[in-house]
């Protein structure tokens, strides 16, 4: 579904991405892990167009996304920072989310909206809201227009255990629905469950793209933040 | 793209600083006229005032607007909608609503006071320079990833083409008295849009006599049409060339 070939992005002398290649399919869950300032947010931000990369290229279904919007239509994209604008209010921010991106065949999905009870917020101005409730806003939006991909930037970063409970179970319904899911997350007990695939990146480096019967097979640790802690650790030696 | 001006023009609206700007423009002007016995007069302080705080707060309301929409720009981006788009959806928004706001601002007092060609040139001139600065500032933001430094920029610029400009060339036609510079000012004044609107304006107030033997020469050149149709093909330039170059950047510009 997206193909990244050797991508490479620079910001000044900062090598981000260094020759990253990775593929993404249907039904998988990723979680694209790695130590802070290793490129994760740019390759992101980079499969979203919202980065052009130096070299490289990306494709979409087959497509390379250069020069194309289009493709984003099947992308929902929950930001590690949720940025508004801050005298919009959350009603005024999600109507025109809607207006910008619903046809006439999509079925919204609003069940995010409803579970956070973000309506009753509906008039609360964007730049009064905590970090936990711009989240919820952030991740309603990611799911409310039924994308095939949703790439989630440190989604529960922020989010109460309730909160992040209810989405945890929107993500795997949302998997067990066929879709492509990537996250990014420190918080790795929190994965556990729902992840298929792991990516590891370091220093704008792919590691490795592994399964996680492979990943717990290799290290001999069942639980995945132990797998991921000893793998860290060789790589850091 | 309708839609993203329309959410751009509402949120301009919101604030009240274009409100105010009109307002202002408007009381200026009608005082302006009331001040003046002779309403040609009345345009000439009119003149001086429109190319002085027009290009001001076109430029560096504009530049703080940008600058203030980055969420709204970065948002904009993650979704299904083409770069292009959603930086002209800014710039005509924008420029739509200072447009709109010079044209009630000062366009009313003209029509009531100065209804004549003259008038009305005024009031396009006004408009395109409103454009112009508009797209001089969405040009200065793209180039400019920091705030204060691209605001810095923007009040920089305005001091270049309102104040400076004219110093720079009072200074070479003084240390070059002794050539022939007539011609060579002609096209000196297509480097400064306020220059411009300035000699089109006062060529039709027939005060240009006071310019001396300069004057004779833009009387020459602007009085015909083809001067008259090189000094608005120029201001056109002046508004396209920085918004195509500020397009042409933020297609590539990481956010």
């Amino acid at each position: 579904m997206i193909t990244v070939n050797n991508i490479n992005k620079k910001f000044g002398k900062l090598h981000v991405l260094n020759e990253v290649s990775v593929t993404c399919n249907k039904s998988e869950c990723i979680a694209l892990i790695g130590p802070n300032g290793c490129g994760k947010t740019t390759l992101i931000k980079s499969i979203l167009g919202m980065v052009v990369p130096n070299s490289g290229s990306i494709l979409f279904n087959g497509n390379n996304i250069a020069n194309d919007w289009k493709y984003r239509k099947h992308i929902g994209y929950m930001p590690q920072i949720g940025r508004y604008p801050e005298n919009m209010s959350i009603g005024q921010v999600i109507e025109m989310m809607k207006s910008i991106r619903k046809e006439e065949n999509t079925i919204l999905d609003e069940e995010l909206l409803n579970a956070f009870k973000l309506n009753q917020l509906a008039d609360k101005r964007m730049g009064t809201l905590s970090g936990g409730t711009r989240q919820k806003v952030s991740a309603s939006l990611a799911f409310l227009f039924n994308p095939d991909v949703l790439i989630l930037d440190e989604p529960t970063a922020g989010l109460d255990p309730v909160s992040t409970e209810i989405l945890k179970e929107k993500i795997r319904k949302e998997k067990e629905k066929g879709k492509l899911i990537l996250i990014t997350s420190h918080i790795l007990s929190e994965l556990d469950d729902l992840v298929t695939h792991i990516i590891f990146m370091q220093d704008g480096k792919l590691r490795f793209r592994k399964t996680i019967a492979d990943l717990q097979s290799e290290t001999g640790e069942t639980k995945l933040s132990k797998a991921i802690a000893s793998i860290m650790l060789t790589h850091q030696q | 793209m309708k839609k993203i001006i329309k959410f751009v023009i509402i949120d301009i609206l919101r604030n009240k600083i274009v409100l105010l700007y009109t307002l202002f423009l408007l009381i200026t002007s009608l005082s302006v006229f009331n001040l003046e016995d002779n309403s040609s007069k009345g345009l000439l302080s009119l003149l001086n005032l429109i190319l002085f705080i027009v290009p001001l707060v076109s430029l560096i309301f504009s530049t703080i607007y940008i600058y203030n929409s980055s969420e709204f720009i970065e948002l904009l981006v993650s979704q299904p909608l083409k770069r292009n788009n959603i930086w002209l959806s800014l710039f005509f928004g924008l420029a739509g609503s200072m447009t709109l706001a010079f044209f009630i601002g000062t366009g009313i007092p003209i029509l009531l006071y100065e209804a004549s060609p003259t008038g009305f040139m005024m009031l396009g001139i006004g408009s395109i320079i409103t454009i112009i600065f508009v797209a001089i500032a969405f040009l200065t933001t793209v180039y400019t990833r920091d705030k204060a430094k691209g605001i810095g920029v923007a009040i920089l610029l305005w001091l270049y083409f309102a104040l400076l400009f004219d110093g720079i060339v009072l200074f070479i036609l003084f240390q070059f008295a002794d050539y022939p510079l007539e011609k060579a000012v002609v096209a000196i004044s297509m480097l400064n849009p306020i220059d411009l609107g300035r000699i089109l304006i006062l060529l039709r107030l027939d005060i240009s006599a006071l310019m001396g033997y300069t004057g004779a020469v833009f009387r020459d050149f602007f009085g015909t049409t083809i001067g008259m149709s090189v000094a608005f093909i120029t201001l056109l330039l002046w508004s396209i060339i920085p918004i195509a170059l500020s397009v042409k950047k933020f297609k590539q510009k990481d956010l």
